[in-house]
């Protein structure tokens, strides 16, 4: 049974994963990063002294920042398209349960992140490896935790996709991508200069909306810390539980609408 | 043996600032049987596409059931017996016809070497075995037809559901698509289909809904809908002089048409065209036709669409 179901999730997983990497505007993202994570090597030889720990905070920093973008930009049309272009009409009028098209959806998109932020952490493990001559295999810690909060901020696009415009849901997700990026800071705010009702307010949105600061780790990648202490396991148990979250209440908004 | 049946199927949408109500299908009964092709025909906004969907279960209804097989349409397993076909399909352009075949294959659960042979014969049956590897951005608009009817067909399903299927399709794809029809109704299998093209209807169907402004107004077999009754009796005549023209002009019951020489009328009864006939031909003028009138589908349609 679970078989049969994961049948028709992994075929609409491929078939977006299809889509996307048919598609030239990713190829063309996906070679501006490289060619940014590129311009690095130029940056390093600035920061005197510092020069290693520049490409790989920078390197890094653009494989968060493309990751997003692709997650952002296709999220936000991965199921509104499929109403708006009316493909949906023949998936739902198909023996496949709404959520398994979600799900599907969901997956194939994470695959097409999984491939591209594989590639630029690649490209910049060959930077490094031009560079310093070895494999600095500690960055693929880091790129596992950008891929974790690209998995969170596609579940908000995808949530958002499933109600909206692309337009308003790339405004909702940037800006939940921001603010989840901002909690700590947030909430550091709330507790030293808001009072008792801000505070209120402050910590209901800390705990509700993803704290997407767990993910960044690349400080401490770069600064040598050990990986054991870098990877939590609380941190990947948050991100999957956030995602299992924002994939239901999705599922949930999806299966009571109506395909006009 | 009901294959298809609506009761008291509703749908409201709500519309503008203030959320309002408007009805566009009203308290639908309908049933479709085993083996038969079902003409559902409407004018535009008629409710025909609002029926389909909420047969496919892409909308849910306000009040009322429609099942499929027996079972409620929104029971997902039913739908493996169900083929379907939207209006004007769009589909996923990057795939090229087979690689869009086995994508609904696999969302059958259609084993892969099953799914091969299913292919191969579904693009033989529409026509694209050689168009096969192309991507469907350079299909044509009847190539899109076919290749949607295909993947309608993909599961080998009892009961078929097609919306508008040979919309802005050319004569010669129309025919293909009725050919297609006729086919799988040999086969046993039902066929709904929406269309507001009524000689589609005419030439296929067993039996006939009409929708208009979201009420089923009339169902039946063309028979029940249109009797046999003869209507009037046309005729068609030339070679005749200017009283007689007149004299004629009395007698038809709809102003004379006149191409050239040739003169097109009607009379109510088969007495009165022997009557004319005989008038006629003692006059020297040459009688080139007649034939009795029955009312049309058309006329019909027409008729139901004036009252709203």
């Amino acid at each position: 049974m679970v078989c049969y179901l994961m049948s028709k999730i992994s075929a609409i997983t491929l078939n977006t994963f299809k889509e996307a990497v048919r598609d030239r505007i990713l190829y063309a993202i996906l070679a501006f990063a490289i060619a940014m994570i590129g311009s690095t090597f130029i940056l390093a030889t600035i920061g005197v002294g510092s020069g290693p720990k520049i490409i790989r905070d920078i390197g890094l920093g653009f494989i968060s920042i493309f990751g997003t973008l692709i997650a952002v930009f296709i999220g936000i049309g991965l199921v509104h398209k499929e109403i708006d272009r009316r493909t949906i009409y023949t998936i739902v009028s198909k023996p496949i349960h709404r959520f398994q098209f979600i799900l599907g959806k969901y997956l194939g998109l994470i695959l097409t992140l999984f491939v591209n932020v594989t590639i630029m952490t690649w490209a910049l493990m060959g930077l490094i490896f031009i560079g310093e001559g070895f494999w600095d295999f500690r960055l693929l810690a880091a790129s596992g935790m950008i891929l974790l909060e690209l998995m969170v901020v596609t579940g908000i696009a995808v949530l958002f996709s499933a109600f909206s415009t692309p337009a308003l849901s790339a405004i909702f997700t940037l800006s939940f991508f921001a603010i989840g990026r901002l909690l700590d800071d947030l909430r550091l705010f709330g507790e030293h200069y808001a009072g008792p009702v801000g505070r209120a307010v402050i910590r209901t949105f800390y705990y509700l909306l993803p704290n997407l600061g767990r993910f960044n780790v690349s400080a401490e990648v770069v600064h040598g810390v050990p990986l054991g202490e870098v990877v939590s396991g609380m941190t990947i148990l948050y991100g999957s539980l956030y995602v299992v979250a924002l994939l239901a209440l999705t599922s949930l908004i999806f299966q009571n609408r109506d395909f006009r | 043996m009901v294959v298809l049946k609506t009761e008291g199927l509703t749908k409201e949408y709500r519309t503008g600032f203030w959320r309002t109500r408007v009805r566009v299908l009203h308290d639908l009964n309908l049933a479709v049987h085993q083996g038969e092709v079902f003409g559902y025909l409407g004018p535009n906004g008629a409710g025909k596409t609002t029926t389909l969907k909420l047969l496919m279960g892409l909308i849910y209804p306000t009040a009322g059931r429609a099942s499929i097989l027996g079972r409620d349409v929104q029971d997902v397993a039913v739908k493996a017996q169900v083929g379907f076909l939207p209006e004007n399909p769009y589909f996923y352009d990057y795939l090229t016809g087979r690689e869009f075949l086995h994508f609904y294959g696999q969302l059958f659960g259609i084993p892969y070497r099953d799914r091969r042979q299913r292919i191969e014969e579904l693009l033989q049956a529409v026509g694209l075995s050689k168009a096969a590897e192309l991507q469907l951005r350079k299909y044509s608009k009847g190539m899109l037809q076919r290749i949607g009817l295909a993947q309608a067909l993909i599961n080998d399903p009892q009961v078929i559901v097609l919306d508008e299927p040979t919309s802005g399709l050319d004569p010669v794809g129309r025919k293909e698509v009725r050919d297609l029809i006729l086919d799988l109704k040999r086969r046993g299998k039902s066929i709904f289909f929406s269309t507001h093209i009524v000689p589609d209807v005419e030439m296929i169907c067993d039996r006939v809904g009409i929708i208009v402004a979201g009420r089923l107004v009339r169902v039946g077999t063309l028979e029940e809908l249109l009797g046999s009754e003869v209507e009037g009796i046309e005729i068609t005549a030339s070679g005749f002089d200017e009283a007689v023209g007149s004299q004629i002009a009395q007698w038809s019951v709809r102003p004379p048409v006149q191409h050239g020489d040739t003169v097109f009328f009607a009379v109510r009864t088969e007495k009165e065209a022997s009557q004319v006939m005989e008038f006629l031909l003692g006059r020297g003028a040459s009688v080139h036709a007649v034939h009795p009138k029955r009312r049309t589908l058309e006329d019909l349609f027409l008729q139901e669409v004036a009252k709203t």
